[in-house]
């Protein structure tokens, strides 16, 4: 970071800040407002839950590990769950990786930040990083990132006495937040093609795999899914440089 | 296994650190050392984004038709049609987020509050 000079980095970091008042941001609160009336249900105390928040940070792998807990399974067999729901994150921050770091951005800062990347982030980040100078894109990252995940730790703690007074509906409307929102919000930030053909292809494959291999599901679904997605778009793309050659 | 009083209002605590915080935020951290090796815009890459995207479409799918919580109770073809109606909202109007939330948003409770009567 030394090299950078740090009387740029702050105004970005407070331009990441400022992310906590956008669509994404807003939308992720209420699916946590969500997700704090299924702990309750569940019977998961609030230490637990705003503990659990700050510790895993990705929705889907919250609502696995509660289930386990629930079930009674085991250490590892809860881990193995939630590795398994959590696998996404590896392709994620790794495509998000060589468009925030900077020529001397340290290893052990990336480690550090890569705990902010969820959904939420990862297109938030995606879709606005391109207005960046590049020397300001950790500070950015950094800013929003946590600055979103504090605020939902702190609206979690909140929020947990209120939400045993929510009816069921609501619950259920701020639940079905978070499916719609990925939806939408991939595919609005999607700048080529075969992220929308990833799209398609992995909501189709995702129930087909559950249905053959629970356990597995989600891992076969990404990888042939990205990998048909990633095949279709390139041939789609040299059969129309030799159409316009031709 | 006999476990101590301290022991046992700590386990759940341990248990998250490893079931969930480990179990997370080990992708994370390859991610990175995959990521750093990767140039911006390679081949490499797109192939990652599409799998990362192929993940969550997956994911969303398992929401909508397998879901845990207060949305296990509602019938899953108010689900996906919710879904459905805010997705193509999105499309027809220029893919503004905020349209596709809010019209899944109103089919999914009218349709919940219609049909409960």
């Amino acid at each position: 970071m030394k090299s950078e000079t740090p009387v740029r980095q702050w105004p970005w970091f407070a331009r990441g800040m400022r992310g906590v008042f956008s669509a994404p941001a807003l939308i992720l609160m209420g699916a946590f407002v969500g997700f704090c009336g299924f702990a309750f249900e569940a019977g998961m105390p609030l230490g637990q839950t705003v503990f659990m928040t700050a510790a895993v940070w990705a929705l889907p792998a919250q609502i696995v590990l509660i289930g386990a807990m629930l079930a009674g399974a085991s250490l590892p067999t809860a881990a193995i769950a939630v590795a398994l729901s959590s696998m996404r994150l590896m392709p994620m921050v790794a495509a998000l990786v060589p468009q925030i770091r900077g020529k001397s951005t340290p290893t052990w800062l990336l480690l550090l930040l890569s705990h902010f990347v969820a959904v939420t982030a990862w297109v938030f980040t995606m879709q606005r990083i391109h207005t960046v100078p590049r020397e300001g894109r950790v500070a950015f990252f950094a800013g929003f990132g946590l600055t979103i995940s504090v605020t939902n730790i702190v609206l979690v703690a909140v929020t947990y006495d209120v939400i045993s007074h929510l009816p069921g509906l609501l619950a259920g409307g701020l639940f079905l937040l978070t499916p719609v929102y990925f939806l939408t919000s991939i595919w609005a930030s999607a700048r080529t093609p075969e992220i929308q053909y990833a799209m398609v292809i992995g909501l189709v494959l995702g129930p087909v795999f559950h249905v053959i291999t629970p356990e597995y599901g989600l891992l076969l679904a990404g990888v042939l899914g990205g990998t048909l997605a990633f095949v279709l778009e390139r041939s789609i793309n040299v059969m129309r440089r030799r159409n316009g050659a031709g | 296994m006999p476990v101590s009083l301290s022991m046992q209002a700590f386990w759940p605590y341990i248990f998250i650190a490893i079931a969930g915080w480990l179990a997370t935020d080990i992708w994370r951290w390859l991610g990175v050392l995959l990521g750093k090796r990767l140039l911006e815009e390679s081949i490499a890459l797109i192939w990652i984004r599409a799998v990362a995207t192929a993940l969550v479409a997956a994911v969303i799918a398992r929401l909508l038709l397998y879901p845990s919580g207060a949305l296990a109770a509602t019938p899953v073809t108010l689900r996906v049609g919710a879904a459905l109606a805010g997705f193509l909202a999105f499309l027809v109007f220029r893919q503004r987020v905020v349209v596709g939330i809010v019209v899944s948003e109103a089919v999914f409770l009218g349709g919940a509050w219609f049909g409960l009567r």
